[in-house]
């Protein structure tokens, strides 16, 4: 075997090498950046107080508990109708011209950018539908916009559950509910999960589709019966949208790197989940 | 024993027939319930999709009869606040043109490669490691990726330029070619996977190199999966909003490179919050213009899905 060196391979075996170091190191560099600037200003009062006049302090606990609403309700919408969705998709619809408009719409919706979900929900829910800035508006326009997320990843999993599970079923005389609702969804359940888990690192890194529908509002929480479904109504400004407002304002850029400092932390947690979720999926 | 026999024989009675007969209808309602249960949920994205070309419509048409669909779309004056309000956003459709080119420009090439290393040269450890690493990418909220543009590109782009402030369109490219690069690799990397190993074979067979391989035979065989990469980072760059306000210093100015600029989408946040009538009916009329152009990328999307299966 005799290959000659081109010089032009090794010119292009280099450019490959470049362009994939600069790739991971751009990564590395901006999460260690983060982290290496925000970490250190998080502490305990940091993250279980609201920001306070009286004392000068900053927290960011309204905004926790801001993203830990919209992503609940986000989910709670989004999660029964994808998964719905999907099994329609995989199970019922064939290869019919609505299965094909629907998954052309489906592509559609995951290509709208956040911006436009924003002024739409501003338009139809906070406007025509009068629910004001609130975290409840900002709910309802994440649940469109994560919806192809979910149908996609949901698809996946069904159709990746083996045939053989859903004809032995249906061959012992199952109606294909009971298929659906005793095999078909327990052997798709990582794929579900990740699909939620996927959702959520959505929703968490939203901002331009929250800003016109939850607002920046940092009302705390009132911890009484009535007071949980009270702050559904409240405006409410999530991590990612307070951090713009005082990165914007350039005077507590401190605050900012904490709060991205703890959104980077949120990122690889998300994404260390769906590793071993996909993992264990290809074993099971 | 006779008598045994005529029992196991015997068919169900009347009533014994009406029960089996209803719980098969039963199950039958509940199948049917189910399955219009599910053609709901599949039909929300559907109406979804409607409702929100409606209203983009009915929102944004307006005003650019009112302005004139010349003046709004090819004025290059935005006073909406003057005395005789003027509303041309030609600098702000052009600050997102060049701003979306000039992020493929420089994300392509390094997206592609990247994608090629991964699929084809990387020893295995270190492919994981960038797989990870171009996911975590994906992840990063835009926010985080205004916050280190304003903080750490802005700066380093004003020193190494010499500008006053770095504020500017190429800022922009930079942290949204950073922010199309997932998409691309992702895309890229499945459809190169995708080529034919008898393709890569018989290439390598005839003596070509590894390099060549790649470039005159793998590439080539991919390019309508490399394409949709590129069409899907041109929506993502066109719609990111966020990351952009950080560090396109947002004054509306006839795009340079170096000069502060204003692209479609950010313009939309920068007034929203203190415009009314017509001043905000032409807000919305900007996201229709940016409606359409995502729509006519889903449209050349599709086209290019299609030929990549014929």
């Amino acid at each position: 075997m005799y290959k000659k060196l081109r010089p032009m391979d090794l010119f292009l075996r280099g450019l490959i090498w470049l362009s994939a170091g600069v790739t991971i190191l751009m990564t590395v560099g901006i999460l260690a950046y983060i982290l290496v600037r925000g970490v250190p200003s998080i502490s305990w009062s940091f993250l279980t107080t609201a920001p306070s006049e009286l004392t000068g302090t900053i927290g960011i606990l309204p905004n926790i508990i801001n993203t830990l609403y919209i992503v609940l309700i986000t989910l709670l919408i989004s999660t029964p109708i994808g998964i719905g969705a999907a099994i329609y998709l995989t199970e019922y619809g064939g290869k019919s011209k609505f299965v094909k408009i629907i998954e052309f719409t489906t592509e559609t919706l995951a290509g709208i950018p956040s911006i436009i979900y924003g002024l739409f929900g501003f338009m139809f829910f906070v406007v025509f539908m009068g629910l004001q800035y609130s975290i409840l508006a900002g709910g309802l326009t994440l649940s469109i916009m994560v919806l192809p997320t979910i149908i996609r990843t949901t698809q996946e999993a069904l159709k990746s559950v083996n045939p053989l599970y859903r004809e032995a079923a249906l061959g012992i005389g199952a109606t294909r509910v009971h298929m659906i609702r005793t095999v078909l969804l327990p052997s798709a359940m990582p794929g579900i999960i990740t699909a939620i888990i996927l959702s959520i690192g959505r929703i968490v890194g939203e901002s331009a589709a929250l800003i016109f529908t939850a607002g920046i509002g940092v009302k705390m929480l009132k911890l009484t019966p009535a007071g949980v479904f009270e702050h559904l109504e409240t405006s409410g400004a999530t991590l990612t949208v307070q951090l713009y407002q005082y990165a914007m304002r350039g005077e507590d850029l401190g605050v900012s790197f904490a709060i991205a400092a703890v959104l980077v932390i949120i990122v690889l947690l998300i994404n260390f989940a769906t590793k071993r979720l996909a993992r264990r999926f290809r074993c099971g | 024993m006779r008598q045994d026999r005529a029992m196991i024989l015997e068919l169900p009675k009347q009533a014994q027939r009406e029960e089996i007969y209803k719980s098969r209808r039963n199950k039958k309602a509940v199948e049917t319930v189910f399955e219009i249960i599910f053609i709901l949920c599949a039909l929300v994205a559907v109406i979804s999709v409607v409702i929100i070309t409606a209203y983009m419509i009915f929102s944004g048409g307006p005003a650019i009869g009112k302005i004139g669909v010349k003046e709004f779309l090819f004025g290059e004056v935005w006073a909406p606040t003057a005395a005789d309000p003027q509303f041309g956003i030609l600098s702000m459709i052009l600050a997102s043109i060049y701003g979306t080119f000039g992020a493929i420009l420089l994300g392509v090439p390094i997206g592609l490669l990247t994608s090629v290393f991964i699929a084809e040269i990387a020893p295995k450890k270190m492919r994981g490691a960038l797989r990870a690493a171009v996911e975590l990418l994906a992840g990063i909220p835009s926010v985080i990726y205004g916050l280190i543009g304003m903080i750490v590109v802005v700066p380093l782009v004003a020193k190494i330029f010499g500008l006053a402030l770095g504020m500017c369109l190429f800022s922009a490219i930079l942290i949204l070619a950073v922010m199309v690069l997932p998409t691309i690799v992702n895309i890229s990397e499945t459809s190169l996977k995708a080529v034919p190993r008898e393709l890569t074979e018989a290439s390598l067979a005839l003596g070509a190199t590894q390099v060549q391989t790649i470039f005159k035979v793998q590439i080539p065989a991919a390019r309508s999966g490399i394409m949709t990469g590129v069409v899907l980072g041109i929506g993502r760059a066109v719609g990111e909003t966020m990351a952009v306000i950080m560090v396109a210093g947002n004054v509306v100015n006839r795009p340079e490179l170096f000069g502060s600029v204003r692209l479609m989408t950010t313009g939309i946040v920068q007034e929203m919050s203190y415009s009314s009538g017509l001043h905000r009916e032409a807000l919305f009329a900007i996201g229709l213009v940016l409606f359409v152009f995502i729509m006519v990328l889903n449209l050349i999307l599709n086209a290019v899905l299609k030929k990549g299966a014929e």
